[in-house]
């Protein structure tokens, strides 16, 4: 009866928008390109690099490539410095800077500075060995970055992650030995990191205890009583209790012998593969799923969640054991996959790692799958690069991952938003 | 903030961020329906709540005409006895590993049923062994020849609380201007690369001047350290607990880099990552008598402890340090500059942890140390710092008896073969414990008290986000 | 479907907040649940959605009785809430605001999008609203906002729908639309609880009136009655809300605002070049529709916002590119507008906070070291003067009142040299008692011969304390007016409509240089 439209935004009176473009972006690439090129400078490295591109498997077996050292390297500089000139022209133009000319100016120093790296050595720089290395050390990196991501994103944050994997890498070593499967164990290991989780849900859903405490104690809790039963019970009895069968490689016929990806993709254990099958489960899972519009609602708003007759209690338990469940996964890596028994806190940090690498997704499976990549692949340029006879010390390259990292969480890629209730217990009359 | 505003937990007064929410416990019924009550809807019926409020925890708890039932109830709604009650459960745990991996226990359980005393005799001895070899390790050993000899796991003690207390002062301060410093172990570590390397490497100092440049060098490079972290955050907004864990790698690995490079601080002749050891006029000098590892660093913690009291509690930097814990918006409101105090928070706590690292390699460490030096103190700390409620105080309580745990353990693994990470079992189910009063009291049938004892409020503690303006 | 409510009580331990409240609303019906802040309309409306358990009493649809064990059962049953604080996720788009808690799959738990868009369009249509399903909640404007909430409620079929407050974030302008809507939903039969305190909109749109004050029906009303009826019904006395002042004796000392523009973080533009100037002695009332700027212009003013341009100027000396500190040391007194948020620290203790912000120096403050017993007697003098309800100055701020909250910001604020005095909202959230006694203490400081600037978004207490008003819309000015200026004018103005004449486009603020009066 009563005129009921005129939502139409009136252009007048629409608030105007200021430009926003920042120049962070192109300072951050500008100093990394001036810190390259002043290594070139300062230390330059003659003679040629060697990058070996086959493997022994190869149905096609490429050459190894010899290229002269310091041209390659100053021409990837000079990419980079292209890929500079653009990102200045795009943010006066008050654009963003894109991303994929962030991924090729990294790419393009990168391989510059393998190419100085690698040069003069007489040994070839093996390039599927230095991918399919990475890809195996990001391995539980991936899985216990999903499962942040899952937790974080129904509002609890996950500090625990570190706890998930040694609690899953103990379990599954115990549980595998006995059973002499790893299937087993790498059922155990998600049963195990489903309780760390638990407990975690337990003290912050329940109890209300702030998160990010609970998720540092529960890390000393089980790096206290792994390390405590690795010492009574596994040590006395290694053979029975601490040596486990270790998955097969499952090469995929054909696809393995494609030239560098071949080998690198398609040459893993079914725990390898399980992985990159999780991530898009995952992100698939939160972002088309029922469940997943659930799981966001409560870790955004979880109010307005409840006012619509959802239980927020109970979906943020079940997204936390499931979160857990996953980091299990990259648990067991440790002990049915990579070697064959527990170690004292043999997971070394990656639970932190892979919660770095939560935040550096900006809490997305897909993003923070790269973020885990990223961190497996420096490592493992360092295992690579001592092969080859590197000039940086090793202790530097260690310490990559973290400086990125740094620079990461600093703004280099701009401010992320995590979910907005996470961290906030619900309370519910 | 219309469509995103918590307010059933909105309360006047309480503040009204998520955060507040965070550790909303609520056990009364009448502060249950205070907390569902919304201000901005109901002014009315919240102020009335709030007198409800204010009339049932006038001074005394309400008679019930049972003495002994109130008495009961006084007494056992202080803090003090879920402490008390969450040690009791976190030892009870640490008896139950030990019952389940002694082989005596073990032996004995498959015929529980024909002879269960052998059974109870074996966990009784387990047991009682284990926790007696943990007193004499850390209090007093009755089985020593004098009481000088006797005393001498008491001074253990206090040397392991020593950095304990001084990190345990930085974390704790961090809390209580809403940060959290998970970054003891880069602290400690910087701190030691600064003070070890001017202890071991600068020569002709007479003490105690080379040893105040030490301590002064570690203090600052602590400092600094941890002064990254509030830089970050105070410019950037990047969360203070990433950005610390990835400055504990990134000063292990420079620490290490050091360690292993001839030239740096490497020891000359060596080809361990190991430093030489400190030159004399650097050590900081035992305290008791060269018989007893007990030093001067115990001292300068305490004082550590005396200044931080007096610095939260009568200084006006720590009252803005609190105020922008407790609330930084207010505290922006009224002039306090939110990015100066977070700096400056963290530079003093990071001063406080790296003092800890210095005392490592002045006092407890001198002969040389490596990579190790921090010996997860950094990590402890922060149970420390909660344990002690965040307190100065407490954490020097916390300290001591966690020094305590840590000689002990060392004692228990020594005399009957318990592995000393049952410490770290027992430490962390305390502090999980403790910040659960509910679930203490629950296991104890203790009767739920009004009020919750209020644990400091953290600011955005556990968001790694940049918050966004609300609209609507 | 009819709702029928009966006996309900709920109690909050010895405060009863719904006292055997009976309410009968019948389809086609709109039925307006009238009260003052405070007098339960809420918490029943929170029983009847399932977000509190009653007490006491039943609820029937269509005479049988439910029992809700949380908004889901009520969902179910049919009941739809349009809630007062949007209950929407800001990051989703408005087809998943809509479908979440119902949501339609396909196989494996896959969402089915294209149905929750189709469900928003077809009901978009029906009511003539322009609401993009694929939009970001945040994106949008508050109305629209509200639209969603509506199409989320109707999406499930509700035939008892609740309006709670509804009108609280709109223009004039927008609230016709929603009686229009609420009218057009009457009309297909549905069933609605309107929950407001504004008696014109009782008036305009509802059918029959239920008037509730202190947990209890106190009477019904038809929307014939006049206000005064309604009103007195409403507050149990003949209320006045005028305050006692004389004419402004102006001062040379002024603020002086000149091309004042606010920046947001994302490059929003919340203050759009305005000007005005506040004289010593008058006190300027910036009105609006909460959210068109008044905010940001104080916070501006206090030097807390990050991007501003332009000019402040108190007595000559310029404010803009000052820290905070800075310029309450210039003698600018400020009442922020959410003082939880803002104005205390809810953990600190009543002396702590009246010494918040002056910890830079003499008095409380010698050699770095805090002067507790100078504090202390500072802040029993306060207490009392201020008349604040307390055990004593130890009590901590986070467990008093509203009313005795906002008295401990304001004696903080008036206890140091003022020359500026600015006021956010002063009296949001505060008992009556406590209404009077801020206003008066504002009406003292004008009359000290400070600048005064209140930010109000109520009609009433704009014109009862102003000497002069400006009303803002959308970062503008739309104008500066008299106080006695016709609400009608008023009302347009905060819509956006500038006063007769004006120079034709909306908002034009250039040349208003703020001498109206």
């Amino acid at each position: 009866m009563t005129a009921t439209t005129v939502d139409a935004p009136t252009p007048d009176t629409a608030p105007r928008t200021a430009s926003t473009a920042t120049w962070k972006a192109v300072i951050g690439l500008g100093v990394v390109l001036a810190l390259y090129a002043l290594l070139l400078a300062l230390v330059p490295h003659e003679g040629a690099a060697r990058f070996r591109l086959a493997t022994d498997s190869d149905f096609v077996v490429l050459p190894t490539l010899v290229v002269p050292a310091m041209t390659t390297a100053w021409v990837c500089g000079l990419v980079g410095l292209a890929v500079l000139v653009l990102a200045a022209v795009r943010t006066r133009a008050g654009h963003r800077v894109p991303v994929w000319a962030i991924a090729v100016f990294a790419a393009a120093l990168l391989v510059g500075f393998l190419a100085w790296a690698a040069a003069g050595s007489p040994r070839d720089l093996p390039v599927v060995g230095l991918l399919s290395g990475a890809l195996a050390l990001s391995v539980p990196l991936i899985y216990g970055a999903l499962g942040g991501v899952i937790g974080e994103r129904s509002g609890v944050v996950n500090i625990a992650i570190e706890g998930q994997l040694l609690a899953g890498a103990f379990t599954a070593a115990i549980v595998g030995s006995l059973t002499d499967s790893p299937w087993a164990g790498l059922f155990a290991a998600v049963v195990a990191s489903a309780l760390v989780a638990l407990v975690l849900g337990m003290f912050t859903i329940t109890y209300k205890v702030n998160q990010v405490i609970v998720g540092v104690v529960l890390n000393v809790l089980v790096i206290g009583l792994t390390s405590f039963f690795y010492s009574e019970v596994l040590v006395p009895n290694a053979p029975t209790l601490n040596s486990t069968t270790r998955f097969p490689q499952l090469p995929i016929p054909f696809l393995e012998q494609i030239p560098i990806i071949g080998p690198v993709l398609f040459d893993q254990t079914i725990v390898g593969y399980l992985m990159i099958v999780m991530v898009f489960v995952v992100w698939f899972a939160l972002f088309r799923t029922k469940w997943g519009l659930r799981v966001r609602a409560v870790g955004e708003h979880p109010k307005a969640a409840d006012t619509v007759g959802i239980d927020v209690i109970r979906t943020r338990y079940r997204a936390v054991l499931i979160g857990g469940a996953i980091a299990g996964l990259g648990g067991a890596f440790y002990t049915v996959v990579s070697i064959n028994q527990f170690g004292r806190e043999m997971t070394a940090g990656a639970g932190f790692i892979a919660l770095a690498a939560v935040i550096f997704g900006k809490w997305d499976p897909l993003r923070a799958a790269l973020a885990g990549l990223l961190f497996g692949f420096a490592t493992n340029l360092q295992n690579v690069l001592s092969v080859v006879g590197s000039p940086v010390p090793s202790q530097f390259m260690l310490m990559l991952p973290y400086v990125v990292t740094l620079l990461a969480v600093a703004g280099l890629v701009g401010r992320s938003r995590a979910p907005a209730a996470s961290g906030t217990p619900y309370t519910k009359e | 903030m219309s469509g995103e505003t918590p307010d059933r937990d909105t309360t006047p007064g309480r503040d009204t961020t998520p955060e507040a929410a965070a550790e909303g416990v609520v056990e009364n019924p009448l502060d249950e329906a205070l907390g569902s009550v919304d201000p901005e809807a109901e002014p009315g019926l919240a102020e009335e709540l709030e007198q409800e409020v204010a009339r049932e925890q006038a001074p005394d708890v309400p008679d019930t005409g049972d003495r002994w039932r109130d008495a009961f109830r006084r007494a056992t709604s202080g803090s003090w006895v879920v402490a008390l009650g969450a040690i009791v459960l976190a030892i009870v745990a640490g008896s139950v590993l030990i019952i389940v991996t002694n082989e005596a226990v073990l032996a004995a359980a498959p015929y529980f049923f024909s002879r269960p005393g052998d059974t109870f005799a074996a966990i009784g001895e387990a047991v009682g062994g284990a926790y007696s070899a943990l007193f004499q390790g850390a209090v007093y050993n009755f089985g020593a020849d004098s009481f000088a000899q006797g005393i001498r796991p008491l001074t253990q003690t206090l040397t392991n609380a020593t950095p304990l207390i001084a990190a345990g002062l930085g974390v704790a301060l961090a809390f209580r201007a809403g940060l959290f410093n998970i970054g003891g172990q880069g602290q400690m570590l910087v701190a030691a690369i600064a003070a070890g390397w001017i202890g071991f490497g600068v020569t002709g100092v007479p003490w105690p001047w080379h040893m105040l440049l030490c301590l002064v060098a570690g203090v600052a490079a602590g400092a600094l350290w941890a002064g990254i972290a509030g830089l970050l955050k105070a410019r950037t907004g990047a969360h203070e607990v990433i950005v610390t864990i990835m400055l504990n790698y990134i000063a292990f690995y420079l620490l290490s880099y050091f360690l292993a490079t001839p030239g740096l601080m490497q020891a000359p002749g060596s080809a361990n990552p190991k430093t030489p050891p400190m030159q004399d006029g650097a050590v900081l000098p035992p305290l008791l008598g060269e018989q007893y590892n007990l030093h001067w660093g115990f001292v300068l913690s305490l004082v550590a402890v005396a200044y931080v009291w007096w610095l939260l509690n009568r200084s006006s930097t720590g009252f803005a340090f609190r105020a922008v814990g407790e609330n930084p918006k207010a505290a922006r409101v009224a002039g306090i500059d939110v990015s100066r105090t977070t700096v400056l928070v963290m530079l003093v706590a990071g001063g406080l942890v790296g003092l800890a690292g210095t005392q490592q390699v002045l006092g407890t460490v001198t002969t040389g140390f490596s990579a190790d030096i921090d010996a997860g103190i950094g990590f402890d700390a922060i149970t420390v710092a909660l344990l002690g409620g965040s307190s100065p105080i407490g954490v020097l309580g916390a300290g001591i008896l966690f020094g305590g745990f840590k000689a002990g353990g060392s004692a228990m693994q020594a005399a009957e073969g318990v592995p000393i990470e049952i410490v770290l079992v027992v430490q962390s189910l305390i502090v999980l414990f403790i910040a659960a009063p509910p679930l203490v009291r629950a296991i104890f049938r203790l009767p739920q008290p009004d009020r919750r004892p209020r644990a400091p409020r953290r600011r955005a503690a556990a968001t790694p986000a940049t918050t966004e303006e609300g609209q609507a | 479907m009819r709702l029928e409510l009966r006996g309900i009580t709920k109690r909050f331990g010895a405060l009863v907040a719904n006292d055997h409240i009976d309410l009968v609303v019948n389809p086609g019906e709109i039925h307006s649940l009238l009260g003052e802040n405070g007098a339960g309309k809420s918490t029943l409306m929170n029983v009847l959605y399932g977000l509190y358990s009653a007490d006491e009493g039943q609820i029937l649809l269509d005479d049988e009785v439910q029992r809700f064990a949380g908004p889901g059962d009520a969902m179910a049953a049919g009941i739809g809430m349009v809630h007062q604080h949007f209950m929407l996720v800001p990051v989703f788009t408005v087809a998943e605001n809509v479908m979440l808690g119902h949501e339609s799959t396909r196989a494996g738990g896959v969402l089915d999008l294209e149905e929750a868009r189709a469900k928003v369009r077809e009901i978009s249509a029906r009511f003539g609203f322009h609401v993009d399903p694929d939009a970001l909640v945040e994106d949008l404007p508050v109305g629209v906002q509200q639209r969603v909430e509506i199409i989320k409620a109707l999406s499930r079929d509700a035939d008892v729908l609740v309006f709670d407050e509804p009108t609280a974030v709109l223009t004039p302008q927008e609230t016709d639309e929603l009686m229009g809507i609420m009218r057009q939903l009457r009309d297909e039969g549905a069933a609605i609880v309107f929950i407001t305190h504004k008696l014109r909109e009782v008036r305009a749109v509802a059918d029959r009136i239920t008037v509730i004050r202190h947990g209890k029906v106190v009477g019904e009303a038809r929307p014939t009655a006049s206000d005064a009826e309604l009103a007195s019904l409403m507050v149990g006395r003949a209320v006045e809300l005028t305050v006692h002042k004389d004419a402004p004796q102006l001062r040379d000392n002024a603020l002086e605002v000149t091309d004042l523009e606010v920046t947001g973080p994302d490059g929003q533009v919340l203050v759009d070049r305005i000007s005005f100037t506040v004289r010593g002695g008058e006190v300027l009332v910036i009105a609006g529709v909460q959210g068109n700027g008044q905010t940001e212009v104080t916070e501006a003013l206090l030097g807390l916002q990050e991007n501003v341009s332009g000019s402040v100027r108190l007595d000559g000396t310029e404010l803009v590119g000052r820290t905070v500190r800075q310029i309450l040391q210039a003698g600018v007194g400020f009442v922020p507008e959410d003082r939880n948020e803002d104005g205390l620290v809810g953990e600190f203790t009543i002396a702590e906070n009246l010494v918040l912000d002056r910890t830079d120096g003499p008095p409380f403050v010698r050699r770095g070291m805090l002067q507790l017993a100078t504090r202390d007697e500072f802040a029993r003098d306060r207490v009392a003067e201020f008349d604040v309800r307390t055990q004593g100055i130890e009590t901590r701020v986070g467990r008093l009142s509203g009313g005795n909250q906002q008295k401990v910001v304001l004696a903080r604020e008036l206890s140091r040299e003022l020359r500026l005095f600015v006021a956010a909202q002063p009296t949001r959230g505060v008992d009556v008692g406590s209404i009077e006694f801020i206003h008066k203490r504002i009406v003292a400081t004008r009359d000290e011969g400070v600048p005064v600037v209140v930010v109000s978004t109520e009609l009433d207490e704009a014109v009862a304390l102003a000497d002069r008003i400006m009303v803002m819309y959308r970062g503008r000015v739309v104008g500066i007016v008299p106080a006695d200026t016709p609400r009608d004018t008023l009302g347009l103005m905060m819509a956006g409509i500038a006063p007769e004449d004006g120079p034709g486009a909306p908002a034009g603020n250039d040349g208003d240089e703020g001498d109206a009066a």
